[in-house]
């Protein structure tokens, strides 16, 4: 494992994607093929299936620590990574074994059928023999999930490096449900594969936000308007009698998305689409929360289809008859979707996204307003004129998002944060009045610049009133700015509501706490936009 | 009825009313006793002021016209039947625990310390005492230090890699203490070693009490940092990615701090290496120190107090949290220095 040991590490140390991609394609000209197949199948998320429980890891590391299991799970969450929590407080060891990353994995996966004592060994013996970076990610192995900043495209672009192929041949071969156990390094990457042509997605077009109002965009009737979704923007490819959903991160989601395979029924081959992918039941978008179930799962249980079934909302064509149509203008695009959509029956999974007609801005301004009710995040503007472009370029796309909803609440708890913000006080807890009482309603951590979280959690050392565990109760001193992007009601909460999304907009130093935000005020909100 | 304790606890700092003293205060008092010179122990606006020789001259560089009285360490004052030293606390140079006792109780106040011997600080002697006042900036099992010889040859490592690829290496140390642990640490066979202006401060003021450190060029603005390619720079870690840092055109940078043990913390800075190397003592140094005290009372204060206190406690001490204005080691890059 002594190899990949180095390649994290200097993955780890770097920020730099370009050495990244250089450390990784030297990995991949130098480690043997089982190796290189599991390093793919690792930074791509597949690896095995837990042998190991994280209840009995913990138990074994403050065991052979000698430490109360108590003073352990105190250093996790400051530590922020049970792996390295458990390298970091175990006694030094011995730097004996090197054997390959394969060696390793094959081991593991085979004990997970073992009875607990063996594990117990195993794992207590590996932690003796192996060097510090090697013993981390030993238990990296056992507890799954590589976040080393080397996304999948990364991955993809340095094999591609390394064996000389197409990239976006590589990153279509790299997916479906293939393990290291069930393929080779052969197959995988280096026999034929004419269907690696077929599911070639376009690069996709991204939009710039409008700086302030969008009349400097010049008149109004070159613009077309629609409705920014609150989804997943997808592209959906139906090429030789089968279909690919491919994510804008140029991920494939095919198997997430079953339901699309019903589009090869109603389309003709030589299609390929852009659009956003959206929850959808009784004719309207499900909130992004129920779309968010779908997301996390590679495969979908049937219960989780039936309540969350998913439609593409179409706003562009890429292709027609097998020709790209990314050249002539968006008009022209659009006017080829409509006709292609238009009298397909319900039962397809596809929408057209619609046109939001505006003689001028304040006409548009004023469809903007009603977003909220649309279950839609603001508006999209589309140059009616442009070419569909790869990346994200100024000019012909612009999202003009709602603004956010705000409310001045007051800290009353602040908890350190993990990882990265381990020793700084950076999640807090705000409240509102509620007569003369203070009511929790939401936790944000994010939004304050490093000089105000630092500023904060000085504060907090020199005026915490009591301590429960890693949270501290503070003075009800300062009031901050939040802001958010959609409010429900929630019976787990005791204010009753839940926000989307909130976060810190500023801190209002010029406020004192009386001056924040009421119960009331948060209802009043609730009954407008819940 | 039993006597009040020699050692109350104050908005103004850690104090011994028999003698009328105070330990490090943070709000201004009479008579301070000061462990060591950095800027959370050693504040301005005292009436008169107490510490080692060797820590003298830093405190008057920091603090000026001050009314200052030096003693060497392990001298005993008298002050209304207290008996008051100075012990070695192997922090900085000059750091001392200062030890107070009367008929009996005796309280030791560590300041910052360290157990292992860093070759220019006074090395580290434990003080059997009734009482001990900790910091625990590094209170946790996951804080364990390599001895210093290992990260050493780390750097020196680097160093020499850095220079063969072309680069200037530069290290982000504070300017008091750590900077000069780090030069004493250099194989300067590899090549010369620059200084920002604010470390050299403190090794003018230490070499000028005899203490020995390895030559250093100050950078100043007749120094092209362009001549020195594949040198060693020593920068307090506010330089770090500043202009002045990028005048050295192609480098790499480090950091050398306790908290780069942890990963996470690593990675914030976006450095190309941390260095774990702290001037507090690690879990298994806190431990050993308050053993060796044979302290049945513990006081903690900066650091993981909760988490520390709750360990001592149920390992049979008796141990209390005192919150401070101490700060121990900053994790980040912009704390103040103490020059």
């Amino acid at each position: 494992m002594k190899d990949f040991a180095a390649l994290f590490k200097t993955l780890d140390e770097t920020t730099k994607t370009s050495l990244k991609v250089q450390a990784l394609a030297h990995y991949f000209e130098t480690a043997n093929d089982e190796d290189k197949l599991w390093t793919i199948a690792l930074f791509s998320g597949r690896r095995p299936k837990r042998a190991i429980t994280t209840t009995l890891l913990r138990t074994w590391a403050a065991e052979c620590a000698g430490l109360e299991l108590w003073l352990f799970e105190e250093c996790y969450p400051i530590v922020g990574d049970l792996a390295e929590t458990i390298s970091l407080i175990l006694p030094d060891s011995s730097d004996t074994y090197d054997y390959t990353l394969t060696h390793w994995l094959n081991a593991l996966i085979a004990l997970s059928k073992e009875p607990e004592d063996l594990k117990r060994a195993f794992v207590i013996d590996a932690w003796d023999h192996l060097n510090g970076t090697e013993r981390f990610l030993f238990n990296k192995l056992i507890t799954g999930g590589f976040r080393v900043g080397v996304s999948q495209k990364l991955m993809t672009r340095a094999l591609a490096q390394a064996t000389g192929q197409d990239e976006a041949d590589l990153a279509h071969r790299l997916m479906g449900n293939w393990t290291p156990q069930t393929t080779s390094f052969e197959t995988l990457i280096e026999a034929d594969d004419p269907e690696a042509a077929l599911s070639r997605p376009y690069p996709f077009y991204l939009a710039h936000a409008v700086d302030g109002a969008p009349d400097q965009l010049g008149p109004i009737t070159d613009w077309h308007a629609e409705w920014k979704w609150d989804g997943i923007r997808g592209q959906i490819i139906l090429r030789g009698g089968t279909h690919f959903v491919w994510s804008r991160g140029e991920e494939l989601m095919t198997d997430r998305f079953p339901e699309f395979a019903a589009l090869l029924d109603f389309l003709p081959s030589g299609v390929v689409l852009d659009g956003e992918i959206l929850g959808w039941k009784d004719e309207k978008p499900l909130p992004f929360a129920a779309l968010q179930k779908r997301i996390t799962r590679k495969t979908v249980p049937a219960k989780l289809l039936r309540d969350t079934p998913v439609i593409l909302y179409a706003y562009d064509l890429l292709e027609l008859n097998g020709e790209d149509l990314r050249e002539s203008a968006f008009s022209t695009r659009r006017a080829q979707l409509e006709a292609l959509l238009q009298s397909l029956p319900e039962t397809a999974p596809i929408r057209l996204s619609p046109s939001i007609e505006a003689n001028t801005w304040e006409q548009l301004a004023t469809h903007r307003a009603q977003a909220r009710d649309k279950q839609a995040e603001g508006l999209m503007l589309k140059r009616c004129a442009s070419p569909y472009l790869a990346g994200r370029k100024k000019g012909d796309w612009w999202k003009w998002k709602l603004d956010p909803l705000t409310i001045d609440a007051v800290m009353i708890y602040a908890q350190s944060g993990h990882g990265r913000r381990a020793n700084l006080f950076t999640d807090y807890t705000f409240a509102v009045w509620n007569g003369n009482d203070l009511v929790p309603f939401t936790k944000a951590y994010s939004g304050l610049s490093d000089a105000e979280f630092r500023q904060i959690t000085a504060w907090v050392r020199q005026n915490t009133l009591q301590r429960f565990g890693p949270v501290r109760q503070v003075p009800a001193e300062h009031v901050f700015e939040i802001a958010f992007e959609g409010i429900q009601r929630s019976t787990r909460h005791k204010s009753g509501v839940a926000l989307r999304f909130p976060r810190m907009l500023r801190w209002r130093q010029d406020k004192v706490a009386k001056d924040a935000n009421t119960l009331d005020d948060l209802n009043e909100m609730l009954v407008i936009y819940g | 009825m039993a006597s009040a304790p020699l050692i109350t606890f104050t908005d103004r700092g850690i104090y011994c009313p028999r003698a009328d003293v105070y330990v490090d205060p943070w709000k201004p008092v009479a008579r301070a006793l000061i462990t060591h010179g950095h800027a959370d122990h050693a504040r301005a606006g005292h009436g008169h002021y107490m510490c080692t020789a060797s820590a003298a001259p830093i405190m008057l560089h920091r603090l000026g016209e001050i009314t200052l009285q030096t003693v060497q360490y392990g001298d005993v004052i008298c002050i209304n039947g207290v008996d008051i030293s100075f012990h070695p606390a192997g922090h900085v140079v000059g750091s001392a625990q200062i030890r107070l006792a009367h008929k009996g109780e005796v309280w030791v106040i560590s300041g910052d310390y360290k157990i292992e011997n860093d070759g220019i600080s006074e090395p580290f002697e434990p003080i059997r005492c009734t009482h001990f006042i900790t910091e625990c900036t590094f209170g946790l099992p996951i804080f364990k230090w390599q001895p210093q010889a290992v990260i050493a040859a780390e750097i020196n490592t680097w160093w020499a890699r850095n220079q063969a690829a072309g680069k200037t290496s530069m290290i982000g140390a504070y300017s008091l203490g750590k900077a000069q642990r780090i030069l004493s640490m250099l194989d300067v066979s590899i090549g010369r070693v620059l200084t920002h202006g604010a470390i050299e401060v403190s090794n003018g003021i230490l070499r000028k009490q005899s203490v020995t450190l390895p030559d250093t060029i100050q950078v100043t603005p007749d120094v092209d940092p362009k001549a020195y390619a594949g040198a060693m720079v020593l920068a307090p870690p506010a330089a770090l990615g500043s202009k002045w840092a990028r005048s050295f055109g192609a480098s790499s940078s480090g950091f050398a701090s306790g908290w780069m043990r942890l990963r996470g913390v690593r990675r914030r800075r976006a450095l190309d290496q941390g260095f774990v190397i702290s001037d507090h003592a690690d879990w298994n140094g806190l431990c050993d120190a308050i053993k060796l005290t044979g302290a049945e009372n513990i006081y903690v204060t900066h650091g993981y107090t909760d988490i520390f206190a709750r360990h001592l406690r149920g390992i049979g001490y008796n141990a209390a949290i005192v919150e401070t204005d101490f700060q121990g080691e900053a994790a980040q890059s912009e704390e103040s220095e103490a020059i």
